[in-house]
């Protein structure tokens, strides 16, 4: 088709083709990194967990009685012991933080003493010797800790010790810090005085809380300290259809070993994970109905417009329909000019979408915007040009030549 | 004049329906999602104590460890026992107070009553005056009950409420943990937001229900809440009074700029005077920000509500343009009328006038129906699980804002059409028709 015409014709209507075309770049530059937003969203809400999410369940409980009454390590073991033989209660563990917990403890390590920055900085997780079958992790090298690595709390607490000698590492922590080297049998540092051996590495464990980014969500470690009653969480795997009476009963047996405390929370761990991301979820659904009241608006300003021209040109439709001009011809005129005048929108709005990144990346500390967005935002662009054009296209094309004859 | 072109206005609007509601609701969905996202920006950027967060400002020293140093990094965000109690001790501001968030458990007389626990703030005398904190009954406890780790309680109405079921309840003994506590005051309603004071917590919600001495509070060595940052080693252990662990937020009240340079001066002669007996490593690195610069600097509201107000602000000037389009169209294709007007006498200005009053129409019109969808929007997003939802509240600064938004997206897209319409000459338009 011949498209001299056509932009003859647009140039009558400048304004009104500006218009279509900056509103389609406007949508094209908003949507793209509206899109790019959602997955970017939706990538972080289904970060791995490494443990079993399905099968766990937390208890956090708080004393009444003044501190230092008994022995905190004692009552610990007490509490775990009674949860353990709950009906149902495959392993049972007293851990400092759960992930997508509300607390986190957090380290820097070095690989040498002397060091004056650290390396990195991660999560850490305090393990008894229930701690990986309990969370389900799993180990990809090296081994569990063995009975006499075990450090107490309390002593830790108090300064007494020695740093752990052994320590478990994240596979992402590995080669954060190892590189492509083997992790196991190496050295890191918590302080400035001992080293503590990586003796194990498993696949994913995720740290409590992480901010918008993902790089720095695996990077956790597994210490061998036996926590105390105070600053542990209970942590219990169980079959999934056996968890909301496990943790009534969980309640029930803490209260008859101890009647002197309350339940601060208890719940499933699935159901943590599902609060933690919901602001993600609500922001993605937001979102995708920006892009979709976009595509909407936008859509329905095409159909508009196009019907008005389609109107205001009935006679000239008439005219070359009674000069001979075809259906098809008439429908692909109106088409064209949608193409055409999308086109320059997508042009526009690619250069905008750009744009936008830009300021996005130093505002939130996002990646720069994929280059395949910027295809996908034309595509669905044209497509909406031409889905929104068709009808009125085909009522041009129904005109019938006699028009030509008559006034308006 | 004005109410003939109303009138033709109105007609010229019923005679495409559809076209007239697509204005007004892409008017209308631009407008209500920019007042929500607008009216919630609001509420969290707000000023937590209008009448003294210029005097209020929030000390910061670095006594963290040489090692991981970055130049021009930010002080440490909190302060250590030592130094706070140092700060504390020295009075040189108009009013000083050190404070830890923590928690506790309630044990209430009365055996209807489970034990519950509570939020509570450890904190300083000054506290209470410092913050303008207002008393139902009684009042906050005095420095000496801070040297004398008194057992004595401050405590929120709605504690009140549930245990002394609202009376006058100073004078009475409340069990915290395994001690017998006085209440000394009862708090009014009181909940600045954001949480300005401590925004270790959530932020915009989880208020306290019980202040204590930070004195008692540390030698019964109550539960503290909050974030620790512990550097080197913590020599025996004993986190809490160590000088290389930052977890304590102390405020300082001064009431004119004068006082501010001389605070300033002491806080780099304090740092100092700590160099030379050992401690502070780093080189001087004080800052004394405001309740609104410090805020700003912990970039309190969140990005994502920054972001929403952009994307709606986006989405307005789609739905802007879209009617721009639309609306030119419409009044071009009434040359004919135009220019029958124009011929029979009427002066451009006044064919302007008549289209502009058609824009305006609709812009109207687009307003109402922003309004509602606005409150609408405020409705969805309290139902949200953010801390801040229940706050998401329309206020009559908002209502003028949604007003102004009407006026302004009306003129816009009314503007550039009208001028097109006037623009029309008679005789062309008359001849071709």
């Amino acid at each position: 088709m011949d498209i001299a015409p056509i932009l003859a014709a647009l140039k009558r209507q400048k304004t009104a083709a500006a218009l279509i075309a900056i509103e389609i770049a406007l949508s094209c530059a908003i949507i793209c990194n509206v899109l790019f937003l959602i997955t970017h969203r939706l990538e972080r809400s289904h970060v791995p967990s490494g443990v079993a999410e399905d099968e766990l369940v937390y208890i956090r409980t708080a004393g009444i009685g003044a501190s230092g009454e008994d022995d905190p390590m004692v009552r610990a073991k007490e509490d775990l012991g009674a949860l353990s033989s709950l009906p149902g209660v495959k392993s049972a563990t007293i851990v400092n933080q759960i992930p997508f917990g509300h607390s986190s403890w957090n380290t820097g390590v070095k690989l040498a003493p002397d060091q004056q920055h650290t390396s990195a900085n991660v999560g850490a997780y305090y393990a008894d010797e229930h701690l990986l079958d309990t969370f389900g992790l799993k180990l990809i090298a090296g081994r569990g800790f063995l009975p006499d690595e075990f450090l107490n709390f309390e002593d830790v607490l108090k300064g007494k010790v020695d740093p752990p000698s052994a320590v478990i590492i994240t596979k992402t922590m590995a080669t954060r810090l190892f590189g492509n080297e083997d992790a196991i049998g190496k050295s890191i540092y918590l302080d400035d005085t001992k080293p503590t051996r990586v003796v194990g590495i498993v696949e994913h464990l995720v740290r409590p809380n992480f901010g918008s980014d993902l790089i720095d969500a695996d990077t956790s470690m597994l210490l061998p300290v036996r926590l105390s009653l105070g600053y542990g969480q209970f942590v219990l795997r169980t079959d999934p259809a056996n968890r909301d009476a496990l943790i009534a009963a969980a309640k029930k047996k803490l209260k008859s070993v101890s009647p002197n405390r309350i339940v601060l929370s208890a719940d499933k761990l699935s159901d943590t994970r599902s609060k933690y991301f919901k602001q993600d979820r609500v922001m993605a659904g937001l979102l995708i109905a920006v892009v979709v009241s976009l595509l909407i608006v936008t859509a329905l300003g095409i159909v508009g417009l196009a019907s008005f021209w389609v109107q205001r040109r009935r006679r000239q439709i008439g005219i070359r329909r009674a000069l001979g001009a075809t259906r098809a011809q008439i429908l692909h005129y109106f088409q064209t000019e949608n193409f055409l005048i999308v086109t320059v929108g997508i042009a526009l709005g690619m250069l905008g979408a750009y744009a936008i990144s830009g300021w996005l990346m130093q505002q939130y500390e996002l990646p720069r915007l994929p280059f395949f967005y910027l295809p996908i935002g034309a595509l669905a662009l044209w497509a909406l040009g031409q889905l929104a054009v068709l009808a009125p296209a085909l009522r041009a094309a129904s005109v019938p030549p006699a028009t030509a004859t008559r006034t308006v | 004049m004005f109410r003939y072109y109303a009138w033709l206005a109105a007609r010229s609007l019923r005679k495409n329906p559809a076209l007239t509601a697509l204005m007004v609701l892409a008017i209308g969905l631009g407008i209500g999602a920019s007042i929500t996202t607008l009216t919630v920006l609001r509420v969290l950027s707000g000023d937590p104590i209008p009448a003294k967060s210029a005097q209020l400002f929030y000390p910061q020293v670095d006594p963290r460890s040489i090692n991981d140093y970055h130049p021009g990094e930010a002080p440490a965000e909190q302060v250590t026992y030592p130094d706070g109690m140092n700060l504390l001790k020295a009075k040189r501001a108009d009013r000083q107070a050190l404070m830890t968030g923590g928690g506790a458990v309630v044990l209430p007389d009365s055996a209807a009553i489970d034990p519950f626990s509570v939020d509570a703030r450890y904190t300083t005398a000054d506290f209470f005056a410092m913050f303008d904190v207002p008393f139902q009954y009684g009042g906050g406890w005095k420095a000496t009950d801070d040297d004398a780790h008194a057992r004595d309680v401050v405590i929120s109405k709605s504690l009140n409420q549930k245990v002394f079921s609202g009376g006058n309840s100073v004078g009475k003994t409340l069990r915290i943990q395994s001690t017998d506590f006085r209440v000394v005051g009862v708090l009014d309603n009181w909940r600045p937001t954001p949480h300005f004071y401590d925004l270790n917590s959530a932020r915009y919600s989880d208020y306290e229900e019980i202040f204590l001495p930070l004195s008692t509070a540390m030698e019964l060595e109550f539960g503290r809440n909050g974030s620790m940052d512990c550097w080197d080693n913590t020599a025996d252990g004993d986190q809490v009074h160590s000088p290389n662990c930052s977890w304590l937020q102390f405020w300082v009240e001064l009431d004119s700029p004068d006082k501010v340079k001389a605070y300033k001066a002491f806080l780099n002669n304090y740092s100092d005077e700590q160099r030379s007996q050992g401690r502070f490593p780093r080189p001087n690195n004080v800052r004394l920000p405001n309740v609104m610069q410090w805020l700003d600097d912990q970039k309190v509201v969140p990005s994502d509500v920054r972001l929403q107000v952009w994307l709606s602000f986006g989405f307005l000037a789609v739905c802007l343009v879209n009617t721009i389009g639309l609306m030119l169209a419409k009044f071009l294709r009434r040359n004919g009328e135009i220019a029958v007007r124009r011929a029979i006498g009427a002066p451009r200005r006044e064919i302007f006038a008549q289209f502009l009053v058609e824009a305006g129409a609709v812009g109207v019109a687009g307003a109402v129906i922003g309004l509602l969808l606005a409150l609408l929007g405020l409705w969805g997003v309290r139902q949200q699980a953010a801390d801040y939802a229940s706050l998401a509240h329309i206020d009559p600064t908002m209502l003028l804002m949604t007003l102004l938004l009407a006026v302004i997206t009306a003129l816009l897209s009314g503007l550039l059409p009208a001028w097109r319409a006037c623009q029309v000459t008679p005789a062309l338009q008359l001849k071709s028709d």
